[in-house]
């Protein structure tokens, strides 16, 4: 049905996952790093989505299912840390929560 | 018969028991009672089984009393073995230990620590009666370090003074080296004979073994080194004169009845291993000779009484083993029979003394004394007079006879071992007397406090009668023939192998004895009594004083192992304080604690950073499988 | 289709740029919508329409009302856009992006110099079907697990979320008594 080679698929998911880890790098927001990493997820997701298809197979499909299934449970726990966190240090600076630093 | 064997031992360590669980609790009636009480009803039963024995003179009793422990093949049993040679020691360690138990209820009378002396000295004859009674070398050797661990707690019993400590030290490690000999002994027994019970070892050696094998030398050497060790003989004797720290009945103990006779009693028992190496039992005579010849001069020049008997012990045992070297098995028990009468006589007799001058032991304050302790001074004259051979009339001079005798007329025997000991007799009742002259004559020194009571002098008369009697019980050719003692023993241990035709020289042999013996107390007297001043003259010149000095210090053996041993571990443990061996492992643990600090470092608490950080361990593993 | 990809392609990538260089939670999230729409358009021409439906109601539905909700719920100000915006200084970037571009560097060589397998002579065109009957028959260990997993979410969501007592670590308590002390108060 299409000619997109594989190539180019797999290069816009390493762009968008390398997009995601420079967020996750740089921000000390702890919502952004927690977006960033959907971002990552999304890319990953995105890489098994042209593999699998690139074989017509339904496995890489599955894949995504699976990563979606788990994006979604720790986006909901990750966000329960994040009220914990600003509930008790009173900001979303990722760098406050160092108490147990070396 | 032989139902009650068990109890022998078992007696002295229920008393222990008794005492340690609950000494401190108790009156002092009732710990002399159990003290005295479990020795003395151990000797009765001795009494019982002997005259039992004696009528029906099996070969040898032996009552398992249980299974001790079976590991591959390996099942030692705790049972206990009488024939006639251990029935002699323990007819020894039973009566003459009743008797120093008896004394001691006087002698520690005063002492505070009333109930732990008695527990130990229980402990002491039970660890010895086991060793003579032991059915096995594993059981024989559990008595072995019994008796070790009692010597140790008993010579340091006045624990708060530093030297007691030292010397209670000093024995334990000093008999340990020779135990060391004897464990490796026993591991070889084992190896070859897949058992350590003794009458297996004994029937199956010979038949292993052939005459002057060299597993079988090393064996016997092995086993002597033990002995050695135990029996306070060269190279390893420097323990027993500071063995006197203890009181003075432990020393009785040690020297008579336990302990200081093992090695005699292992070498007798193990007997048949030692005839199969020649060489070891020339060593043993050897040792003996030259043992008793310097502790013999070493006892010359003492002045604390303890020590110029312990010194004579060394002597009298280096004649037991001088007897053992030449195949005299029975003389050499014999003497073992005899010294313990008399040398636990006097040192029985020394206690009174020193308690009777307020804890003095040096003989250069006593004097004197004929008058003031007659009892002590009758008995400790014929424990004297049995020690230094008296002719005729003292149980001493026919055991020491006979063994003389032996180094000529037996096959074993040569000419210098004869004047070795005959040497060693001569300044054996050298010795003797002078210890007799300064303590008993002349004028009065110190002040006489304690009267000795019954408590001491029944033990006293009662060994003096039998350091008196005893050698009557075996009698030369020439005056009597009488064998009781070696027939008594003839099942166990082989008689000597004689010379032929010598027997008409014996007399010749026991004239010089008693010469020789006579010549010494004359000599002592002298010295001693008569011309005082000589002694003086003799005191005065430079070299004879070195010479003293030399043997009062029991020949610098004690210097040589200091500078041999003592000096350089303490040396290499000095430079080696930190010990270069955990240093390996400090080194693990100091290097664990710094990889801690530095990776402790990293964890910032900074997330970004942990991101980064995987970003790169990533790209450094995709880098480097591109690479490759 | 094939320019259809390269728009949508390069929608998601703008995109989500955007989401990475906002300083307000919201445009960033808005953005972020707009690539996941972008990536839904990019498996609708990969051949995956399932994929791409699941992907507009999952991620870009319920996931990011799920932080959006959070955002309200944390009413942040005015001072905290300022806030994010001294956070993220120009010299931060420098680093974490170099890195990312070595490992996309990487990534795009390691592409370059495989070779590829032709694709199969079938149109890859994978339909719901065929995804239902994989996940229910090979995969169907995988459904449970993931219904394990969500479970531990909705329960750890749970237990973390709760705010009527105070919860302080222990090792928090101990180590600032009296910060915490203050912001109970």
């Amino acid at each position: 049905m299409t000619t997109i080679p594989m190539e180019t698929g797999l290069l816009l998911a390493g762009v968008l996952f390398m997009l995601g880890l420079i967020s996750v790098m740089i921000r000390r927001n702890i919502i952004f790093m927690l977006i960033s990493v959907e971002i990552m997820l999304n890319a990953a997701g995105l890489a098994f989505i042209v593999a699998g298809n690139h074989w017509a197979q339904p496995d890489g499909q599955i894949m995504f299912i699976f990563i979606l299934t788990m994006a979604a449970a720790e986006v909901s726990v990750g966000l329960a840390l994040i009220l914990q966190i600003h509930h008790q240090l009173k900001t979303l600076n990722s760098d406050a929560a160092n108490f147990m630093k070396g | 018969m032989g139902e009650l064997l068990w109890l022998i031992p078992a007696l002295p360590f229920a008393g222990a028991l008794l005492l340690v669980l609950f000494g401190n609790r108790v009156s002092r009636a009732l710990v002399s009672a159990i003290g005295v009480g479990s020795v003395g009803i151990s000797a009765a039963v001795t009494l019982v089984l002997g005259i039992q024995y004696l009528s029906s003179r099996p070969a040898f009793i032996r009552q398992e009393v249980w299974q001790w422990f079976d590991v591959a093949g390996f099942s030692p049993s705790i049972a206990f073995h009488l024939d006639a040679l251990s029935m002699v020691f323990i007819f020894v360690i039973t009566f003459v230990g009743f008797l120093i138990h008896i004394y001691s209820t006087e002698y520690m009378a005063e002492d505070k620590d009333y109930a732990r002396f008695f527990a130990c000295m229980n402990l002491f004859v039970g660890s010895m009666l086991m060793l003579v009674m032991a059915d096995n070398l594993l059981l024989l050797y559990l008595g072995w370090e019994g008796v070790g661990l009692c010597s140790y707690l008993l010579i340091g019993f006045w624990y708060k003074e530093p030297a007691n400590g030292y010397a209670a030290r000093k024995a334990f490690i000093i008999t340990r080296v020779g135990d060391t000999a004897m464990a490796i002994g026993l591991f070889m027994l084992f190896q070859h004979f897949g058992t350590l019970h003794i009458q297996s070892i004994s029937t199956e050696a010979a038949q292993v073994w052939s005459i002057g094998n060299e597993t079988a030398l090393i064996i016997a050497l092995l086993l002597l080194g033990g002995a050695v060790g135990k029996s306070g003989q060269l190279p390893l004797q420097t323990w027993l004169p500071d063995a006197m720290a203890g009181p003075t009945p432990v020393s009785a103990l040690i020297h008579a009845a336990t302990m200081v006779t093992a090695g005699v009693y292992l070498i007798a028992r193990m007997h048949v291993v030692f005839e199969l190496a020649p060489a070891a039992m020339m060593a043993v005579a050897v040792i003996g000779a030259v043992t008793l010849l310097i502790a013999g001069f070493a006892a010359l020049t003492q002045y604390d009484i303890k020590r110029v008997l312990a010194y004579s012990t060394i002597s009298q045992v280096g004649y037991m083993f001088l007897a053992l070297g030449v195949g005299a098995w029975s003389s050499g028990v014999f003497h073992f029979m005899i010294h313990g009468f008399f040398k636990a006589l006097l040192f029985l007799c020394a206690g009174a003394i020193i308690l009777a001058l307020h804890h003095e032991q040096d003989m250069r304050k006593m004097g004197g004394l004929s008058k003031k302790l007659p009892v002590v001074f009758y008995t400790f004259l014929i424990g004297a007079a049995s020690l230094a051979a008296f002719p005729l009339v003292s149980a001493g001079f026919y055991s020491k006879d006979q063994i003389l005798w032996l180094q000529l007329a037996g096959e074993n025997g040569n000419i210098w071992l004869y004047l070795a000991g005959l040497l060693g007799a001569f300044i054996t009742s050298i010795y003797t007397f002078r210890m007799v002259f300064l303590t008993f004559y002349g004028e009065e020194k110190t002040h006489v406090g304690h009267k000795p009571t019954l408590a001491i002098t029944v033990p006293l008369v009662i060994l003096a009668v039998l350091s008196f009697a005893g050698g009557f019980i075996e009698l030369p050719h020439n005056f009597g023939h009488v064998v009781l003692f070696s027939d008594f023993l003839a099942p166990i241990l082989p008689a000597v192998t004689m010379v032929p035709d010598f027997n008409q020289y014996e007399w010749m042999l026991q004239l010089l004895a008693a010469v020789i013996s006579l010549g010494g107390i004359f000599i002592a007297y002298l010295f001693y009594y008569k011309k005082p001043e000589l002694i003086d003259s003799i005191h005065r010149s430079e070299t004879t004083m070195a010479i003293h000095r030399f043997w009062h210090s029991g020949w610098g053996f004690d210097q040589l192992y200091d500078t041999l041993f003592v000096r350089p571990y303490v040396y290499l443990s000095k430079v080696n304080k930190s010990d270069f061996i955990d240093s390996i492992y400090t080194f693990i643990a100091n290097a664990t604690q710094g990889l801690h600090q530095l990776f402790a470092r990293t964890q910032t608490g900074v997330m970004r950073n942990y991101v980064a950080g995987v970003v790169v361990g990533a790209i450094m593993i995709l880098t480097i499988s591109l690479l490759l | 289709m094939e320019l259809t990809f390269y728009i949508a392609a390069a929608v998601a990538v703008l995109a989500t740029i955007m989401v990475i260089t906002r300083f307000n939670m919201i445009h960033a999230l808005l953005y972020l919508v707009v690539s996941f729409l972008a990536v839904a358009v990019v498996f609708l021409t990969l051949g995956a329409p399932f994929m791409a439906a699941l992907e507009v109601i999952v991620y870009a539905g319920a996931i990011v009302v799920l932080i959006i909700f959070v955002i309200m719920m944390l009413s942040l100000t005015r001072e905290d856009v300022e806030q994010e915006k001294a956070w993220l200084q120009p010299k931060l970037w420098l680093g974490p992006a170099l890195l990312s571009f070595a490992l996309l560097a990487e990534l795009v060589y390691l592409l370059v110099i495989a070779e590829m397998p032709a694709a199969p002579a079938a149109a890859s065109y994978v339909d719901a079907r065929a995804v239902g009957l994989a996940l229910y028959g090979p995969y169907v260990l995988g459904v449970q697990l993931s219904g394990i997993l969500l479970m531990a979410g909705i329960v750890g969501a749970y237990h973390l979320g709760r705010q009527k007592k105070k919860v302080i670590h222990r090792f928090l308590q101990e180590k600032e008594p009296q910060k915490e002390r203050s912001a109970a108060i």
